[in-house]
C-alpha cells in the first residue's frame, strides 16, 4: 500500500510500500511516532482519506477488495462489518447530541432498530463499556462526561453493530495513568472476540492487549513480530531505541529527529539516527527480511 | 528555597447553581536549594493550579508562599514583577507557548529586552541559549509552525533560560510529546537543572517519570497532599492506598472514576474509592503526617501499620463502611 498526500511542498509520502495482513481473531498493534504514518494507513483501510490523495495498491478484507466496490456498498460495510474507534473522542462526539443518540445512530443505521429500542441498546453498550448508571447517563450530552467516559463511550459507538473487525486508533491517547488502565482492561476484554487493529504510540497498551506488533517509521514497516517476542527482544534498531526511550526502560532517547516524508533519506530511512550504521545502509533499502518468524527492515540480519 | 503553607484555590463555576471546587485545600510543601520536587496526580487533582499559583499566576485565596525568604503574596504587582525573572514556567503545551507570529529569535529576545538587553549582546545570547537546548542557528529564523513540538518545547526552554531563573515550574512539559522526543526532552532539562543547578518543581501524571526527574514527590487527591516522601521511599514503599493504585503496574484494578468531579463532602476525600476505608475515614479528617524520616501521608490506614494496637482496632472495624452516592 502507498498513500501520497499532495502538498505545495511537494508529495508527502505517508505510507510506503506496507504489506500488512491480520488474521481473524487476531489483534495486531501498530506502533510509531507521530506522524510515521499509522493512523493514514488506519483511516485508508475503510477508504475514509480526503479525495485528493494519491493511493496505490490493494485491501482485501475477507477476499473482497475494498478499493474496488462502490461508495455505497463501503458505506454499508463500515461500521457494520468495519468498526471504527476514532482517536481524540472529545471531538469525535457530536457535542450537540446526547451520547445515547450518538450510540444508537449505527445501530439504526446498519441494524434497522427502530428509535426507542435503539436507545435501549445503547443504555445495554454503555453498561457493556463500565460506565456507571446508564440508564441516566445514556441521556447526558458529551461535555458531561469526563474525558475516560468519552473514551468508553465511542468504544460503544464503535462495537454498537457488532463489527467482526474493529480499528481502534489512539484509544488512551491523553487518559489518565488509572484511566487508561481501565480502557485497557476494556480494549482487551472485547479483544477476546474480535479481529481488531490497534493504532499506539503506547507500548504499555501494545504489551498486554496485542498478540502481533508492527513497527512503522517514516512511512514503512521496519519490523513485524509476535508481542510476547518483541518485548524480549527488539530486531530492529528503532524498535529498540523506541522501546529504550520509556521512562521504565532507561529514558534513553533515539538521536535526531523523525526525517521528513516529503523527502526521506536515501537507502535505510532510519540510518541517519542508526548506531548500527554501515555504507550500505546509506545506499541501498533494505527489504523486509525474515528471521525466525518474524520480519525486519535491517541489513544486520541479512 | 521555596516554602508553601496552607495554599487554598476554589474556583466557582455555572451562573444559577453555583458549584464549587476546591482546587487547592491547604496545600504545604517546601523545595530546597537546587531539588526537584515532583507533583503527581490525576486530571483535576490541582496540581496544575498549584504550579501556577506558586508563581502567583493564578492569585491563591489563602496561604503563604515564602520564596527565597520573602513572601509573595503580600507583594504588589511591582514587587512582583521584580522577582518574576528568578522563577520562571515550562507549560505543558509547547505550541500554544509561543506567538505563532514571532520567529524564534523573536520569541527568545522578547524576554531578553524586557531585561534591558540590546542589539549584539540579545544576538550574541540568541545563538548561545539555541545552542544549548540543541538546536542550531538556523532554527532562529523559523516559526513555530515549521518547527516539531519537541522543538518548540526546546525553543520554550530556551525562552525560560533567557532570564536566567533559580526556579522552575515544570507543568507536564512532554505530555504532547512522542516517548521517543520525551526523552530527549527530559534529559535535556536534567543536564541543564545541573548546569545551571535549578531548582525545580515538576507535574506529572506519570510517576515512572519522576523517577527519573525528582528528588522528592508530592501525591496529590482532590486539591490535597496525600504522600509526599523521597522518591525511593514512595515507590518501595507507598503508604497511602491511593499512591500504591498509581504505582500498580498491572490492568486488573478496576478503578470507579464514574463519580469524579462529583465530590462528596467526607472527612478523608479519597473515602469511596479506597479499599480500605473504615469508620474513621468517615468522621475524622487525615493529617498529612510523618511516618518515618521525611516521610509523609494523610491517611488513618496507613498510620495503623506503625502506631499501637487500640487505633489499630479502631481502623479495622470495617463494618460501617458505607458507600455514598454523588448527589444528583
Amino acid at each position: 500500500m502507498y498513500v501520497d498526500f499532495p502538498t505545495d511542498d511537494g508529495l508527502v509520502r505517508a505510507v510506503n510500500g506496507v504489506d500488512l495482513s491480520i488474521a481473524e481473531d487476531e489483534v495486531l498493534g501498530l506502533i510509531g511516532e507521530s506522524g510515521c504514518g499509522k493512523s493514514v494507513l488506519g483511516l485508508s483501510i475503510i477508504r475514509l482519506l480526503q479525495e485528493d490523495v494519491i493511493f496505490k495498491g490493494d485491501i482485501l478484507y475477507r477476499g473482497e477488495n475494498l478499493y474496488l466496490i462502490e461508495k455505497e456498498d463501503m458505506r454499508k460495510l463500515r461500521g457494520k462489518e468495519i468498526g471504527m474507534i476514532p482517536q481524540n473522542p472529545g471531538s469525535s462526539l457530536n457535542p450537540v447530541l446526547t451520547v445515547g443518540s450518538q450510540i444508537a445512530e449505527p445501530l439504526m443505521l446498519h441494524k434497522h432498530v427502530k428509535g426507542s429500542l435503539a436507545v435501549k441498546m445503547a443504555e445495554k453498550l454503555l453498561e457493556r463499556v463500565r460506565i456507571g448508571d446508564p440508564q441516566k447517563r445514556v441521556k447526558d450530552y458529551p461535555h458531561q462526561y469526563s474525558g475516560g467516559m468519552k473514551e468508553r463511550a465511542v468504544i460503544a459507538m464503535g462495537i454498537a453493530s457488532e463489527p467482526r473487525f474493529i480499528i481502534a486508533d489512539e484509544p488512551t491517547k491523553g487518559l489518565d495513568v488509572t484511566v487508561k488502565r481501565n480502557i485497557v482492561k476494556l480494549l482487551k476484554e472485547i479483544s477476546e472476540k474480535k479481529t481488531m487493529l490497534i493504532i499506539t504510540h503506547d507500548l504499555g497498551v501494545a504489551e498486554k492487549v496485542c498478540d502481533r506488533i508492527a513497527v512503522m517509521y517514516a512511512g514503512e514497516l521496519v519490523e513485524v513480530s509476535p508481542a510476547a517476542l518483541m518485548f524480549e527482544k527488539q530486531l530492529h534498531p528503532y524498535t529498540g531505541g523506541f522501546f529504550n526511550s520509556l521512562p521504565s526502560r532507561g529514558l534513553k532517547p533515539i538521536k535526531g529527529s523523525s526525517p521528513s516524508l516529503i523527502d526521506p533519506p536515501q537507502g535505510c530511512r532510519f540510518h541517519p539516527r542508526c548506531n548500527y550504521c554501515s555504507d550500505r545502509c546509506r545506499t541501498e533499502h533494505p527489504p523486509m527480511i525474515e528471521k525466525n518468524g518474524r520480519l525486519v527492515r535491517c541489513f544486520l540480519y541479512a | 528555597m521555596l516554602e508553601v503553607s496552607g495554599l487554598k484555590k476554589t474556583f466557582t463555576s455555572g451562573i444559577i447553581s453555583r458549584t464549587r471546587i476546591k482546587a487547592l485545600d491547604g496545600v504545604s510543601l517546601y523545595i530546597k536549594k537546587g531539588e526537584t520536587l515532583g507533583v503527581v496526580g490525576e486530571s483535576g487533582s490541582g496540581k496544575s493550579t498549584l504550579g501556577q499559583c506558586i508563581l502567583r499566576l493564578i492569585e491563591p485565596a489563602e496561604g503563604k508562599i515564602i520564596f527565597n525568604g520573602t513572601d509573595l503574596t503580600a507583594l504588589d504587582n511591582k514587587a512582583l514583577n521584580s522577582i518574576r525573572p528568578g522563577m520562571q514556567m515550562i507549560f505543558q503545551d509547547p505550541d500554544s507557548s509561543l506567538d505563532p507570529r514571532m520567529t524564534i529569535g523573536q520569541s527568545i529576545a522578547e524576554p531578553l529586552k524586557l531585561k534591558g538587553n540590546g542589539g549584539e549582546m540579545v544576538k550574541n545570547r540568541i545563538n548561545e541559549l539555541i545552542r544549548k537546548v540543541g538546536l542550531g542557528p538556523e532554527h532562529v529564523s523559523r516559526f513555530p509552525h515549521q518547527l516539531s513540538g519537541g522543538q518548540n518545547q526546546r525553543v520554550v526552554i530556551a525562552r525560560v533560560l533567557a532570564l536566567e531563573p533559580v526556579f522552575i515550574v515544570a507543568d507536564e512539559p512532554t505530555a504532547s510529546l512522542d516517548v521517543s522526543v520525551q526523552a530527549q526532552i527530559l534529559n535535556l532539562l536534567k543536564d541543564l537543572k545541573e548546569e545551571y543547578a535549578l531548582t525545580m518543581l515538576f507535574i506529572s501524571h506519570d510517576l515512572e517519570l519522576m523517577k527519573h526527574m525528582c528528588d522528592r514527590v508530592a501525591v496529590m487527591y482532590r486539591g490535597k497532599i496525600v504522600e509526599t516522601g523521597k522518591i525511593d521511599d514512595i515507590f518501595q514503599s507507598p503508604l497511602h492506598p491511593y499512591t500504591e493504585l498509581l504505582l500498580v503496574g498491572d490492568t486488573d484494578v478496576e478503578v470507579d472514576n464514574s463519580g469524579c468531579g462529583k465530590a462528596v463532602e467526607t472527612a478523608c476525600s479519597y473515602y469511596q474509592e479506597c479499599p480500605s476505608r473504615s469508620k474513621i475515614c468517615l468522621t475524622e479528617k487525615p493529617e498529612l503526617k510523618e511516618l518515618t524520616n521525611n516521610h509523609l501521608v494523610a491517611c488513618h490506614h496507613a498510620l495503623k501499620k506503625r502506631v499501637p494496637e487500640s487505633y489499630r482496632d479502631e481502623c479495622e472495624d470495617k463494618t460501617d463502611a458505607v458507600i455514598i452516592q454523588p448527589p444528583v
